[in-house]
């Protein structure tokens, strides 16, 4: 069994656009939650999103190259920019070695819905354009990385809802450490247009704190309400240590943990068991026992049943060991495809940086959560070992275990 | 619409969508090969003509379409002959 380690991050995010404005708010405990009226005009219950900077490629890729990248694909291509560059990954290593691509994305709606537009307006396919299709496959960010970056190794899509991210973290170190692959470019996107929240939104999800942007994601707290929609996208380089370390890379973490299951019960309602199963599948894969644990950066969205139930899973298998919790959602809104990957990447750069990032807007226990150790300030302290959790529809859960490296 | 001012329109959006200099341009040059189109760049062009002109290029209109020279003038005869079927189709 080889040891997978994280040589590169990338970030783009409504709390920042790099890893240093990211580490920034995270530790400052800044909120990039919005209040976006044109949702209201539309027909919205909530308002409420993450403000997401939309990049701007002309220039820094081909034509070709962009018009096959939907706005969750801009996002996924500026992240692993990022990942890439701190990697120490060039064109030239691209060209000459195998590197795989496992990304997490769950809808292109936007892409799709456009389209459909045109087809209804003109009646004619062909002026559809030639961007079309690569924009709306949910494959959409697998297909064009791995075409722009030359990437020769694995490449899919991992679709698992708001999982999606952990998971492709998850399969991507078992092929590293089964020795199948080297490197693996690995990460989460997700597209904050309304087209794709408004189903969301109808299912009485989100927040309707729109009075306060920025307090109306409250994970664990007895007043909350909801989640609140947010997006982006994150990227990660994992590899072997022998390839790190033949490369010269910088080691940023070790991946020692990954648990899964599936709840085998209602369709958006979660349960107590399975992520409770992920979270226990996850430290044995590890080798660890739940008392070596510094931090959980739990899953929890905001909702009222998701977060009860977490909390109940947490607690179920940590016992009397309180390891200091929080959930960095309360700050970016639930990032949905895209937060499996990007929580890994905030939990990179708290390890890192020592110090737990807040789970802000918290000030007043749920009862499931009473027994856990959650922070509403940022505390800092050294962490060696962190455990963060994805939980999505259809009742899939993913866990992955980050260690410092020695 | 004048000749010139068609041929001028023309230049501006094949320039601004392929992102090509075309302040010089030989009207015998390749028309593909210039602008280093494939052929899903063609689909695209059949986008920006309609959207600039408001017609419909039938695909197979591409067979005879080499040159610069080639293009102005197709499009010339659409615009001027909106009715005229693609040759093939005749």
């Amino acid at each position: 069994m080889r040891r997978v380690v994280v040589t590169g991050i990338g970030i783009h995010s409504c709390i920042g656009n790099s890893v240093d404005e990211v580490r920034d708010s995270l530790f400052n405990g800044k909120s990039g939650i919005v209040f976006d009226q044109e949702r209201k005009d539309v027909g919205f219950r909530s308002a409420l999103t993450g403000k997401v900077e939309l990049p701007s490629l002309k220039g820094r890729l081909s034509r070709r190259e962009r018009v096959g990248l939907a706005e969750e694909g801009l996002y996924a291509y500026v992240a692993t920019e990022q990942a890439f560059e701190q990697a120490k990954i060039t064109k030239d290593f691209l060209e000459t070695n195998e590197v795989g691509i496992l990304y997490g994305n769950d809808s292109s709606a936007k892409a799709v819905i456009e389209s459909t537009d045109t087809m209804r307006e003109k009646k004619d396919s062909m002026l559809l354009g030639s961007g079309a299709i690569f924009q709306a496959m949910n494959s959409t960010i697998t297909m064009n990385l791995a075409t722009i970056f030359k990437l020769k190794g694995i490449n899919f899509t991992i679709s698992a809802a708001c999982a999606s991210g952990s998971h492709s973290i998850g399969i991507g170190y078992f092929l590293i450490k089964h020795g199948f692959q080297d490197m693996i470019l690995v990460g989460g996107g997700q597209e904050v247009n309304y087209y794709c929240m408004a189903s969301f939104d109808g299912l009485s999800a989100f927040s309707i704190k729109e009075d306060e942007p920025q307090k109306a994601s409250k994970p664990f707290d007895a007043t909350r309400d909801g989640l609140v929609p947010s997006g982006g996208a994150a990227s990660l380089v994992i590899e072997s240590l022998e390839s790190a370390r033949k490369r010269g890379a910088p080691i940023l973490a070790e991946v020692i943990g990954y648990g899964f299951s599936s709840n085998g019960c209602h369709i958006s309602v979660p349960n107590v068991d399975g992520p409770a199963t992920s979270l226990k599948r996850s430290l044995e894969d590890a080798g660890i026992a739940p008392g070596d644990v510094d931090y959980i950066n739990a899953h929890a969205t905001s909702t009222p049943v998701g977060d009860m139930n977490e909390a109940q899973a947490i607690d179920a298998v940590f016992g009397d060991y309180k390891p200091l919790i929080s959930s960095t959602k309360s700050m970016t809104g639930h990032e949905c495809w895209m937060a499996g990957a990007s929580e890994a990447v905030y939990s990179i750069i708290m390890m890192q940086n020592s110090f737990v990032a807040p789970n802000i807007n918290f000030s007043q226990p749920c009862k499931e959560a009473e027994p856990l150790n959650i922070t509403a300030k940022t505390i800092e302290t050294n962490l060696d070992t962190i455990v963060s959790n994805s939980f999505g529809f259809g009742g899939t859960n993913s866990t992955i275990v980050l260690k410092k490296f020695k | 619409m004048k000749r010139e001012e068609i041929i001028s329109k023309i230049n501006e959006f094949l320039g601004e969508e392929f992102e090509v200099e075309l302040d010089d341009i030989d009207v015998d040059a390749n028309l593909m090969e210039t602008l280093e189109l494939d052929s899903l760049d063609l689909v695209d062009l059949v986008v920006i003509i309609e959207k600039n002109f408001g017609f419909k290029v039938d695909a197979k209109d591409f067979v005879n379409i080499k040159t610069f020279q080639n293009f102005y003038d197709y499009v010339v005869d659409k615009l001027e002959n909106p009715e005229k079927k693609s040759e093939d189709s005749e």
